[in-house]
């Protein structure tokens, strides 16, 4: 049962080759767009909803930090595609890998940062300070404030990685107890049944909830910095 | 008047009149002409790219790009998704099935 509980975040293969490509490729099939005012129904609700949420996110950020919203309303929108597609059943979810993530979030920090220090220097250097310290504590606090800046885009991925990945394997463990119970003793059977179902409610709330977590931060160190 | 009826309808009703096999559609190929039909096919790489856009946009126009379009329009392609990836993963699935000897 080892083997076989992680074998499906293994990265699929069409004879050695990365068939993620293509499973990545999906769900822009998913969002379509149009060139007219009035469109179908799925269109207009999709239209809606990128509406609420980008305005939502961009209304902090200065003219400068704005440019930006394309990068992070397309940013949100694949993270939450991908998470709730990976809730069907058997299918790949491509931010369980690392891989991935590491590859969303560090251009994005380091952008976010690169342009801080590029235009404001004086504002990016004085974060690493805060307001109020004491002299003799100086030195130590701007070490840690480095370390924090640093660790930020691992973070970002880290946090997305593990918490899809354990939210899946969660669902894949009581749900193979379930089955295995349910041969001898229904009653127990059912109600790990049940938190079965409020994993799953969960788990879709955890999809939503990671990307909106990804871009917001992504976007508060933009903010930071313009 | 059976010559009225043919001048009407014009000279599609004569079956000696030949489309060329590379337009016709795969429905009116006839069975002998298979092997050539696929092989004038176009396997460019725009050629299979045209190929696609045109299933994605048949399909597209028929159940979402409608005026009270329905949510069966977009459960039918999760659906098929489901498949695609049972059977990308069958390969460690059937290890797992009920059976004595696997």
């Amino acid at each position: 049962m080892n083997e076989n509980l992680f074998a499906s975040f293994a990265a699929p293969t069409i004879l050695g080759l990365p068939a993620a490509v293509l499973i990545i490729l999906f769900p822009p099939l998913l969002v379509p767009t149009s060139k007219h005012l009035i469109n179908n129904r799925l269109i207009t609700t999709q239209q809606w909803l990128i509406q609420l949420t980008s305005k939502q996110m961009m209304t902090m950020h200065s003219t400068k930090g704005r440019t930006w919203s394309l990068m992070l309303v397309s940013l949100i929108i694949f993270i939450t595609t991908t998470n709730l597609l990976g809730l069907l059943p058997h299918s790949f979810t491509p931010t369980t890998q690392l891989s991935m993530n590491l590859a969303m979030a560090i251009p994005l920090w380091a952008g976010a940062v690169v342009m801080g220090f590029r235009f404001k220097t004086k504002n990016a250097l004085a974060h690493f300070l805060p307001q109020g310290t004491p002299t003799p504590l100086i030195p130590m606090l701007v070490i840690i404030e480095t370390i924090s800046l640093l660790i930020q885009p691992m973070a970002l991925a880290v946090r997305l990685t593990a918490n899809i990945t354990a939210g899946h394997l969660l669902m894949h463990l009581i749900g193979s107890a379930t089955l295995a119970l349910s041969t001898i003793n229904l009653p127990y059977a059912l109600i790990i049944f049940t938190i079965l179902i409020l994993l799953t409610i969960l788990e879709i709330a955890v999809a939503l909830i990671q990307a909106y977590v990804f871009t917001l931060l992504v976007s508060l160190y933009l903010h930071d910095n313009t | 008047m059976a010559s009225l009826d043919q001048e009407v309808m014009g000279i599609f009703s004569h079956s000696s009149v030949s489309v060329p096999v590379k337009d016709k559609k795969l429905l009116e190929v006839k069975l002998g002409e298979l092997p050539s039909w696929i092989l004038m096919r176009d396997f460019s790489p725009s050629g299979i790219f045209g190929a696609f856009q045109r299933g994605y946009y048949r399909y597209y126009n028929k159940y979402i790009n409608v005026k009270k379009g329905s949510i069966s329009g977009i459960t039918m392609v999760l659906a098929c998704y489901v498949l695609f990836s049972y059977s990308f993963s069958y390969k460690h699935l059937k290890h797992e099935r009920l059976r004595k000897y696997h």
